[in-house]
């Protein structure tokens, strides 16, 4: 039986991995990619916590979370593509229509 | 079976930090598929096969493979003209995850967090009557309004990224295609 302590700190590392990344990287599809890697985090937490507390809600809930990380990355793929198509660009930093 | 559980951790944990350092999007593509697979092993190995195996088809398979495609048709090499240094906000940001990471650490190895009234799925049940057929069953019976509504949520998914994906025509009288 895995400790339920190393399972949640390996869940927090690869949050805070995914946190860093959102926060220092300028690449729209890096940062896309970092928030999929918080998702995956979540999903180890709920795994986890099912099997220590002998649920099945926290298996059912990794499976929504699935089904919207795949929605999420879907229709933000299609906004990244429309976005280069227009700016040329997917550097965060120079995506500032919204700032006048 | 702990070996295997904190040798596919860290194989997790190295896949995932590359995508923070690795400037080819490529690469970073690639490193978290591994990442996620290394997590598919780590679920196998928490009894849950079927979560398991949607990890690895899903996520790494068609979710990941949804990403290269893209970077690939944008043919993304603008990072390359901007290198990584640690100016104001990279040092913001690494502060920020480590004060999160400390937090989520200090809530979930908490020992107050860990205990409740255990459900009723211990693993030899789950092991007897099959972790899909529970699933299945759960997912059909008490979920099964949350089941069409994400159904509902795919669809739109897909019309807004057909909508949004849509080549337009600049040519004036022909509108849209």
């Amino acid at each position: 039986m895995i400790p339920i302590d190393h399972i949640m700190i390996l869940s927090a590392i690869l949050f805070a991995i995914g946190v860093a990344g959102v926060i220092i990287r300028r690449n729209a599809i890096i940062v896309f990619l970092s928030i999929e890697l918080m998702l995956n985090a979540v999903n180890l937490g709920f795994i986890g916590f099912a099997t220590h507390m002998h649920s099945m809600v926290g298996v059912l809930f990794v499976f929504f979370v699935l089904v919207v990380a795949a929605a999420e990355a879907v229709v933000g793929l299609a906004i990244m593509l429309e976005i280069f198509r227009n700016k040329e660009t997917l550097n965060l930093d120079e995506i500032n229509l919204l700032k006048w | 079976m702990n070996i295997l559980f904190y040798l596919f951790a860290v194989l997790a944990v190295l896949g995932a930090s590359s995508v923070l350092y690795m400037r080819n999007p490529v690469y970073c593509t690639l490193s978290l598929v591994g990442a996620f697979f290394s997590l598919g092993v780590i679920y196998v190995l928490l009894n849950s096969e079927f979560i398991a195996t949607v990890q690895v088809l899903v996520y790494a398979g068609a979710i990941m493979v949804l990403f290269l495609f893209v970077i690939m048709l944008l043919n993304v090499e603008t990072e390359k003209r901007f290198p990584f240094r640690w100016r104001p906000p990279q040092v913001i940001g690494a502060v920020l995850a480590g004060v999160i990471f400390v937090q989520l650490v200090g809530l979930f190895a908490n020992p107050r967090s860990q205990t409740g009234p255990l459900a009723d799925y211990p693993a030899d049940r789950l092991a007897r009557e099959g972790t899909v057929e529970t699933i299945g069953q759960l997912l059909f019976t008490d979920y099964v309004l949350p089941f069409e509504v994400i159904s509902v949520l795919l669809l739109v998914a897909i019309i807004g990224a057909v909508v949004l994906a849509k080549r337009r025509v600049k040519n004036e009288g022909t509108e849209g295609q």
